[in-house]
């Protein structure tokens, strides 16, 4: 399998593979018809609220539940010992994370809660306002202990040990040398440094975590409605937790209003939703609200990282040293672990440049703080951030311009596949061709002439670049070959149906990301038939094929080769059968327009309907030796690398107001090659929502905690998220370098745009700041920063 | 503030009084168990997060002569119930109160300016807001309301602290009564906040007089700094009879160190507040000289 075949399936059957096509789905969210998970009401629902932790880390000496049990509409109140008897605790380690640790982790919190938030009490009731009332009433009697808050002295020996069993509060750790390192420090033209800091982010999905759990004792059986990316991975978790039968859990995911990462990790307040489904027998609802969310919807991105780099005279890398530290919750989370982050930064920092000499540190430690984890390109934008303020400062160290600096640095473009030095690989990247190609649409050079000019105004702008890798499609590497029973295959069951249309099942799920469009319009191009003909089936486990789901930039480039094989499997199981009926060779049928044709002269033989109308009820006509075989189901995974990289460069241009410090973005640029395009709308939204996030770091996002532990703006008011009003106009262009692993050779896209965008507004800031001789390395880039950095405050 | 596990208000009851009486008879009923209810845009967010919990809810959208802006003689007088966005779209009021009608993009969202009101803004007297702030620079009157009778407050003596005012637990807030714009006097209002409609991180408004290239009678007032919105006395004297100039707008900054005690929030120091608002200060009056609008 080639890009040549790729292509030129795309020719022969691409009507809508490439093709600009709204989301099926649109209209219907538009008319309100959306159906989430709190939209399902199921008889007899009880509503479930929490106690939780108002402490970063204290003993819990006595729960006082009594008023709470008999306040109005209370149906059940359960502390944490009565769900541990129903749900085993989960310790969120991977096998092949060496050295990764974490400690049992249980729904509710027992002897001790160990972050703000952490679920401590369950209270069901016959409505939710009834519930909140019964939780105003439960008494705990609570002794604070010295909490965890700060990765720089978790590790001090003066610093309490989060799990005294664990030793100390070193969650992980993982070091590189290629060797070599500080000889080319040494004897380098100039050696550039920085420390570098991102702030803990929180996603901030728009629907918040849901679930409706519902039990039936008379069949043990278990079906739960959730808000998740990934019901097969719930599906295990929640038969291994509570002791069911794999085949008696069926997760459904309804409309998922976004996922980001939230959605893929195990909370104890949901686990104890099923628990209290399983206790009473009925369904149990648990919708978090907004300020929970806050403080339960796993964090990322905090990390502090010293780097340095060493460039000759001639502007070669030529040497990379970094040392990243940052701080998780209390446990690993589950059952993706809390290190993956960790492994990106190391792996990726360096980025799409050609240098070989890196020497790199990594920690993790634990803190009193919120869970934290995967969240929309995992440890990436830490790594783009970091490698691309290091190279900026270098071009600059040498009196380079920073575009021509990164052009010569480049892996050569006949180097691929290209082993990093710290193991993984890139089978193919397009990076000259992305950097010509952003230089001509953001017009570099004229905006270069124009900062001049401006700049004699006392106006200053600044130009950031932002060279990024972005790892999809996963292997089996990333946690299957950890010991997580977490999919990175999916699968596909396409069925003619009987009046000719066909459905679609497929194991990847719609987060609002748009993954139907994708499914439809591979589908419909595979076989042969129009979009209207095909109905996509998605989010069920009792339904649909076994899957991964949505996470890691792999739904449409390992789902999507799924379903273009299950349609080609489909077209020419139609095929073989037709050529049967009408005594020809299949070979020169085709499907076109819901018919069978004959290829060369475009003569239809069959319509789908009538092909559909013999097999189901004509037997008579089929030939006596012959089944057709109208359903067929396919499969696929990556395996010949640990994931795809896909690659592209971010430019961003804005004026700082250098006595105020706010900053004021005028545009943005994205070229990304994510392969196979499928639908370029889709495409291009992806990148933009992406580069809207990155910008939310960059300038606005961060989760603000007190020493004590305290988050200090966890609401909408507090945490500043991107609005509309800051956002400049995002100009999106590709290249496509289809890979060679799938004949659709479709890779990720859902991630670029956040890795990019935080390292690019960074440059721009400081490329605006040049004049005063002044850069500014900690996100966001709050004015406060940007003055202190001025000297004016 | 708590963290979860309360979007859903305590139970309450409501009604809906059509007349001024009514509604004081319902307040005398209640006592403190009774909220008044304008917009909702700051109430209602107050009663799900369970941070109020009143027994009863008076709408107060019922009662229509509480709303309008009328234009009488030298003052215009805005009713309580008036909307944010009625304020916004009056061509009186960018006539004769061109500083409100400058202000009021500032206030939050358009969604939230549809249903929030003049009183409510006051009444709730966040210091950040842009309407307290409007009241002081002008030196409006604000007239409240009790079954007792009627008193009118100088906005200058009305707002008291950290949504504080003067406004009695008995007493409603009826309007404000401020004086047209004169012959000869101009305004300014910036504000800088992070995301546009949020509340200002720092904000100013200024009033006065420029006639002849020279300032005189200036009303400066900054919000977002401190606990309520704060008269700079010092800056409008810097500013009597100075000409626009490099060394005005260096004494002007001194005078406003000199005026404002500044706050911090989560995001800024009090330090960075106080350099904000004598940047702001500067630009202000740069403004007003120049007659540019903002
Ligand atoms: C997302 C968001 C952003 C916002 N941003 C801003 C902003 O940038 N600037 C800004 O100024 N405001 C902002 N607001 C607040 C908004 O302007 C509110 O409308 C205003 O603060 C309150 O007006 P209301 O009519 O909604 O009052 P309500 O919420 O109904 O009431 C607020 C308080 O005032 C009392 N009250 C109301 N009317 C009277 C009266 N006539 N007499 C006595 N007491 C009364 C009520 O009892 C209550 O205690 C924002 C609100 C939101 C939700």
């Amino acid at each position: 399998m080639t890009t040549d075949t790729a292509s030129s399936h795309v020719k022969t059957h691409g009507r809508y593979i490439g093709a600009g096509l709204p989301r099926p789905d649109a209209w219907r969210l538009l008319h309100g018809r959306g159906r989430y998970t709190d939209d399902i009401k199921l008889a007899r629902t009880a509503h479930v609220v929490f106690v939780r932790s108002p402490y970063a880390h204290a003993g819990i000496s006595a729960i006082n539940v009594t008023k709470a049990a008999s306040s109005a509409g209370v149906i059940r109140v359960v502390t944490g010992k009565e769900v541990a008897a129903l749900c085993q605790p989960w310790v969120g380690v991977l096998t092949h994370l060496k050295g990764l640790k974490s400690a049992a982790q249980y729904p509710l919190a027992m002897e001790r809660a160990r972050w703000q938030g952490e679920p401590v009490v369950a209270v069901a009731a016959e409505s939710r306002a009834q519930a909140e009332d019964a939780a105003q009433l439960i008494d705990i009697d609570w002794e604070p202990l010295t909490a965890v808050t700060s990765p720089d002295t978790a590790l001090d020996s003066r610093s309490p040990v989060i799990h005294p069993d664990l030793g100390d509060n070193l969650a992980y750790q993982r070091e590189v040398d290629t060797g070599g390192v500080d000889e080319v420090f040494a004897g380098a033209h100039k050696v550039v440094e920085a420390t570098f800091r991102t702030s803990r982010h929180t996603p901030v999905t728009l629907e918040p975590r849901s679930i409706l759990a519902d039990y039936n004792p008379a069949e043990r059986q278990l079906t739960v409605y959730q808000s998740t990316q990934v019901p097969y991975m719930m599906q295990w978790i929640l038969a291994k937790h509570f002791g069911l039968k794999e085949i008696n859990v069926r997760v459904i995911a309804p409309d998922v209003g976004g996922g980001f990462g939230t959605k893929i990790h195990i909370y104890g307040d949901e686990m104890t939703a099923v628990a209290l489904s399983m206790m009473l027998g009925r369904p149990v609802k648990f919708v978090s609200d907004r300020l929970e969310s806050f403080v339960t919807d796993f964090h990322a991105r905090g990390h502090l990282v010293k780097a340095r780099m060493a460039v000759s005279v001639t502007g070669d890398i030529v040497g990379i040293e970094m040392d990243d530290l940052y701080g998780i919750g209390p446990y690993s989370g589950y059952p993706r672990g809390s290190a993956n982050e960790a492994k990106q930064v190391l792996n990726l920092v360096g980025g799409p440049y050609k240098n070989r000499v890196y020497r790199g540190r990594t920690r993790v430690v634990f803190e009193n703080k919120n869970m934290y984890g995967q969240y929309r390109a995992v440890g990436h934008p830490v790594a783009c951030a970091v490698t691309e303020g290091l190279v900026d400062l270098a071009a600059s160290a040498i009196g380079m311009d920073p575009a021509e600096f990164r052009y010569r640095n480049y892996i050569n473009a006949e180097a691929y596949p290209y082993t990093l030095v710290t193991g993984p690989v890139f089978e193919k990247l397009s990076q000259h061709q992305a950097h010509e190609k952003l230089l001509d649409l953001m017009n570099y050079s004229a905006l270069r002439l124009e900062q001049e000019e401006l700049r004699r105004q006392g106006i200053y702008r600044g130009i950031g670049l932002a060279a990024f890798v972005e790892m999809s499609n996963p292997s089996s590497a990333t946690y299957g070959q950890g010991g997580a029973s977490i999919a990175s295959q999916d699968g596909c069951t396409m069925k003619l149906t009987a009046t000719g249309g066909i459905t679609c099942a497929v194991s990847i799920n719609e987060i609002g990301q748009g993954a139907t469009a994708v499914v439809l319009q591979i589908a419909a191009s595979a076989v042969g038939v129009s979009t209207e003909n095909i109905k996509i089936v998605i989010g069920d486990t009792d339904v649909t094929p076994y899957g991964g789901g949505n996470w890691g930039s792999r739904g449409t480039g390992i789902g999507g080769e799924a379903v273009l094989q299950a349609g080609k499997a489909l077209r020419q199981n139609i095929l073989t059968f037709v050529a049967l009926l009408t005594e020809t060779e299949a070979s020169v049928l085709s499907i076109r327009d819901n018919s069978v044709i004959e290829t060369l002269t475009g003569k239809e033989l069959m319509t789908l309907e009538e092909v559909a109308r013999t097999a189901y009820f004509r037997s008579d006509k089929v030939p006596r030796d012959f089944s057709p075989e109208l359903v067929v189901t396919r499969h696929f995974a990556q395996k010949t690398y640990d994931g795809i990289c896909t690659n592209g460069i971010q430019g961003c241009y804005l004026e700082v107001d250098i006595e105020t410090g706010f900053v004021r973005l005028l545009k943005h640029w994205v070229i990304d090659d994510c392969g196979t395009i499928i639908n370029p709308l889709l495409v291009d939204e992806q990148i933009r929502g992406g580069v809207v996030q990155g910008i939310g770091g960059a300038l606005f996002e961060e989760c603000i905690y007190s020493s004590e532990g305290q988050l200090m703006n966890g609401s909408l008011i507090d945490y500043l998220v991107p609005m509309a009003c800051e956002m400049p106009d995002i100009e999106v262009g590709h290249v496509s370098t289809p890979t060679a692993t799938s004949e659709l050779g479709a890779k990720g896209a859902g991630e670029a745009g956040t890795a990019g965008a935080p390292a690019a507004v960074m440059n721009a800031i400081n490329d605006a700041l040049k004049p005063f001789g002044v850069c500014v390395t900690e996100q966001p880039f709050t004015p406060e920063r940007i003055l202190r950095a001025l000297g004016k405050v | 503030m708590p963290f979860g596990g309360v979007v859903k208000a305590s139970a309450f009851s409501y009604a809906k009084p059509s007349s001024l009486s009514e509604l004081f008879d319902l307040m005398e009923m209640y006592g403190d168990r009774a909220k008044l209810l304008a917009g909702g845009q700051s109430l209602i967010a107050a009663l799900n997060m369970r941070l109020a919990s009143p027994t009863v809810l008076l709408d107060i959208n019922g009662i229509t002569e509480l709303s309008g802006i009328e234009v009488k003689g030298d003052v215009v007088r805005i009713g309580a119930l008036t909307r944010h966005r009625s304020l916004e779209q009056s061509a009186e009021i960018k006539k004769h109160l061109p500083l409100v009608h400058k202000a009021m993009p500032f206030v939050a969202h358009a969604a939230i300016r549809t249903r929030g009101t003049f009183g409510g803004s006051v009444a709730f007297a966040d210091a950040a807001a842009e309407l307290p702030a409007c009241c002081v620079v002008l030196d409006a009157n604000i007239e409240l309301a009790s079954r007792k009778g009627r008193r009118i407050v100088s906005a200058r003596n009305f707002f008291k602290g950290l949504y504080e005012t003067d406004l009695q637990p008995d007493e409603v807030l009826i309007s404000a009564e401020f004086p047209k714009l004169r012959v000869g006097y101009r305004s300014a209002f910036l504000e800088l906040a992070r995301r546009h409609g949020d509340y200002a991180v720092v904000g100013v408004a200024v009033h006065g007089k420029f006639q002849d290239d020279m300032f005189s009678d200036i009303s400066m007032v900054f919000f977002g700094v401190a606990d309520r919105p704060v008269h700079a006395v010092n800056a409008g004297r810097a500013l009597e009879s100075a000409r626009l100039s490099p060394s005005t707008i260096n004494t002007l900054r001194s005078a406003v160190s000199l005026d404002l005690e500044t706050y911090g929030d989560i995001y800024h120091t009090a330090e960075t507040k106080l350099h904000l608002a004598k940047v702001l200060a500067g630009r202000a009056v740069s403004i007003m000289a120049l007659g540019r609008e903002t």
